[in-house]
């Protein structure tokens, strides 16, 4: 691996967003709003956190017990490896075992189980070349380094990690590289949000938004939620005082009657969003529909690679074709992705599946809801 | 699986189970505590007590495998004197001498054999202890990464001294002696080529920083925070007690370079492996007192009082800097393999 250059840390801006005074004010604030929301009826506050790294920040400051009632915490389907669904996992594995090639992934996917209850580690066990890398552009590396192997990233993630992918792999056409490729399974979370809510069975009063997606598309893509389906939205960080800000915004919202999408992390997320990263993605990616664990296919929710990079496309190259199959045994991991359930709600939870032998992917990803409560307590 | 005898392994030893956390401990209860049940490895504490005529002797081993060889801060050999050094001080001995044995891989560079032993030279005299015996095996390439280093520690426990999990009360009061997570972050940063700067091994001899603190007040049980770090060890001295254990998030100690590089690498430093700190439990009486004698040793300047014993239970949890709460586990799995 080559060398990385001294990179300089910041200096340590955490304590701020920690100020237990401050969260002490927050978290006041919050109880005042919820108790006149009560007050005005026999309310519901159920908010959904839609990413997994929120789920995960939640959960490790303890902010459940925080949060006064008719506050209810639910996680959403952003954790980008829960997500993926059980045929795609099976492809992987597929891609996996062939002659020649070596998968460079990102270590939550290793323990992901296909239909078959193989998973990637399963595969290397079985003489499998299954590496873990960093960043995407180790995987390139590999690919420089060993030009006999065929090196396949594989391209889990949302909008946050598309540009960075796609950057990698305007670097490979540049270097006309032969032996890389991405098995493309990106998803795109507001045609998710969409297929949710148009759905009409979830109960969820507000969307905490993913601060790291909407650094990438901005505010503008979420309108829909609050214009459509009259739901509230805040866009938020993710440290623990940026949460209560946003649960805090959420209820104003609700107690005003008039949603909207309120970016509350204004630091990062920019109307607009990251306008290079936006072109970067169009360049390389084409819109496509991907199918998500327990939610099913939804149209557009996805990125395939455009013309220009479909020689890079792992899945076309190796003739690797799509496939349904179906959930484990006993796992609602496709509940607790839509909000539907809480991980205790599980029989298999801190039983047959812990984070040592995970049954479903929510366990297994460190973003996961089933880890997050396991780890941290609900 | 159970077998007739009672012993428990997995089919395959997967890395997990050298993490330091649950899985570790599933397989030494399960096999090696049961196939060599004794009254002396029942405790399974840093070191194992045994009686030699009127005197009581520490006694323990461990085993050193660190990739890299040398990181920021320390290197094998200095590792492999502070970690067994640190074992036998926590268990309040003072450590007699030191055994080391080499596995050595073929082709491996003689300049960097002497290095290493050299950095072992030092710290056992820092530690004021003498390497007494060894044994030297080379193994054919590819069969070991370079140099694996095993150290084995005797030391002597003065009359009247007992410290032990069991011991503790509601109300003791737990005591870190510094920042956390340096050596687990260092390693992993230098392991994996990660680039970032600044951050450095704890990696240190405690014997004569514990020695200190035990001759300043009443100390019901000590122990340096390696592999699984704080949170692990606290879940270890909870379940041993039969008592719960409640810490405190803003007190704990950790250097914004290391928390920094966690929240880059999304490590939490509460899990991250230390190699030259250590916690202590007192009673309120003598809290004070010991965490001045702490303060006043160089290595435990960064000492502060962090949390506290409540009634029983069995489980730790974690006051959060807003104010919340919530359950700290053990490690469960692998947070960084190979880190000592």
């Amino acid at each position: 691996m080559k060398k990385a250059s001294g990179l300089k840390l910041p200096a340590d801006t955490a304590p701020l967003f920690r100020d237990r005074a401050l969260a002490a004010r927050m978290v006041a604030a919050v109880k005042e709003k919820a108790s006149r929301l009560a007050a005005s009826g026999p309310r519901r506050a159920n908010f959904m956190e839609v990413c997994g790294t929120h789920t995960m920040a939640i959960a490790a400051a303890g902010l459940r017990r925080l949060l006064p009632p008719p506050v209810k915490m639910l996680s959403g389907p952003g954790c980008p490896v829960c997500v993926t669904s059980q045929g795609d996992i099976d492809r992987l594995i597929e891609l996996a075992l062939i002659d020649g090639v070596t998968v460079a992934t990102f270590g939550d996917m290793l323990k992901v189980k296909g239909s078959k209850g193989l998973d990637l580690q399963a595969a290397r066990e079985k003489g499998a070349d299954v590496r873990v890398v960093y960043s995407p552009l180790d995987a390139l590396e590999i690919a420089r380094t060993e030009p006999s192997r065929k090196i396949v990233f594989i391209g889990v993630g949302f909008e946050t990690t598309a540009p960075v992918i796609g950057g990698v792999l305007v670097r490979a056409r540049a270097a006309a590289l032969k032996n890389f490729f991405v098995a493309p399974l990106f998803k795109l979370v507001p045609p998710a949000l969409e297929a949710l809510l148009s759905a009409g069975d979830i109960e969820v009063d507000g969307f905490i938004m993913p601060g790291h997606v909407s650094a990438i598309i901005g505010p503008e893509p979420y309108r829909f939620v609050a214009e459509k389906y009259k739901v509230p939205c805040v866009i938020a960080g993710f440290e623990p005082l940026d949460i209560l800000r946003g649960v805090d915004a959420l209820l104003g919202q609700m107690l005003s009657g008039r949603p909207e999408v309120d970016t509350e992390y204004s630091r990062v997320v920019k109307a607009g969003g990251n306008p290079a990263a936006l072109k970067l993605m169009a360049e390389v990616f084409a819109p496509a529909d991907a199918s998500w664990r327990a939610i099913g296919r939804i149209p557009g929710s996805g990125l395939s690679l455009s013309p220009a990079y479909r020689k890079f496309d792992a899945f076309a190259q190796f003739g690797v074709k799509e496939r349904e199959a179906p959930e484990p045994k006993g796992c609602i991991c496709g509940l607790v992705l839509t909000g539907k359930a809480s991980p205790p709600d599980c029989r298999l939870f801190g039983k047959a599946c812990t984070p040592s032998s995970a049954v479903g992917p929510c366990m297994v990803s460190s973003e996961g809801a089933c880890a997050a409560w396991f780890k941290y307590g609900g | 699986m159970p077998g007739k005898n009672g012993l428990k392994v997995p089919a395959k030893i997967s890395l997990a189970y050298g993490s330091g956390g649950r899985l570790t401990h599933e397989l030494v209860s399960g096999l090696f505590a049961r196939a060599f049940a004794n009254k002396a490895l029942a405790e399974l504490a840093d070191a194992a007590e045994i009686q030699a005529g009127r005197e009581r002797l520490a006694f323990t081993t461990d085993g050193y495998v660190v990739s890299p060889l040398f990181f920021p801060g320390g290197d094998i050999g200095k590792l492999a004197v502070c970690g067994t050094v640190n074992d036998l001080a926590v268990k309040g001995a003072r450590p007699l001498a030191l055994s080391a044995s080499f596995i050595i891989e073929e082709g491996f560079d003689g300049e960097l054999l002497k290095k290493a032993v050299l950095s072992m030279k030092a710290a056992a005299a820092e530690a004021g202890v003498d390497i007494v015996t060894g044994d030297t095996k080379v193994v054919d390439k590819g069969k070991a990464d370079g140099l694996f280093i095993s150290t084995a520690g005797v030391g002597l426990i003065p009359a009247g001294r007992k410290l032990a999990f069991a011991n503790l009360r509601s109300g003791d009061e737990l005591i870190i002696s510094g920042p956390l997570g340096d050596h687990g972050v260092a390693v992993m940063n230098a392991r994996n080529n990660l680039g970032l700067s600044g951050l450095k091994s704890d990696c240190a001899p405690l014997n004569a920083m514990l020695e200190k603190a035990l001759a300043a007040g009443a100390v019901r049980a000590m122990r340096d925070l390696t592999r699984g770090g704080l949170a692990t060890s606290l879940n270890e001295a909870a379940s041993a007690a039969g008592l719960s254990i409640e810490l405190d998030e803003e007190k704990v100690p950790v250097s914004p370079v290391t928390a920094n590089a966690c929240a880059l690498l999304g490590l939490d430093p509460l899990y991250s492996a230390n190699e030259g700190r250590a916690m202590l439990f007192c009673p309120p009486s003598s809290s004070a007192k010991v965490l001045r004698a702490l303060r006043s040793h160089r290595y435990g300047r960064g000492a502060v009082r962090a949390g506290r014993v409540l009634g029983r239970g069995g489980d730790v949890s974690l006051r959060t800097a807003v104010g919340g709460s919530r359950l700290l586990r053990m490690l469960e799995g692998e947070q960084l393999p190979r880190i000592c």
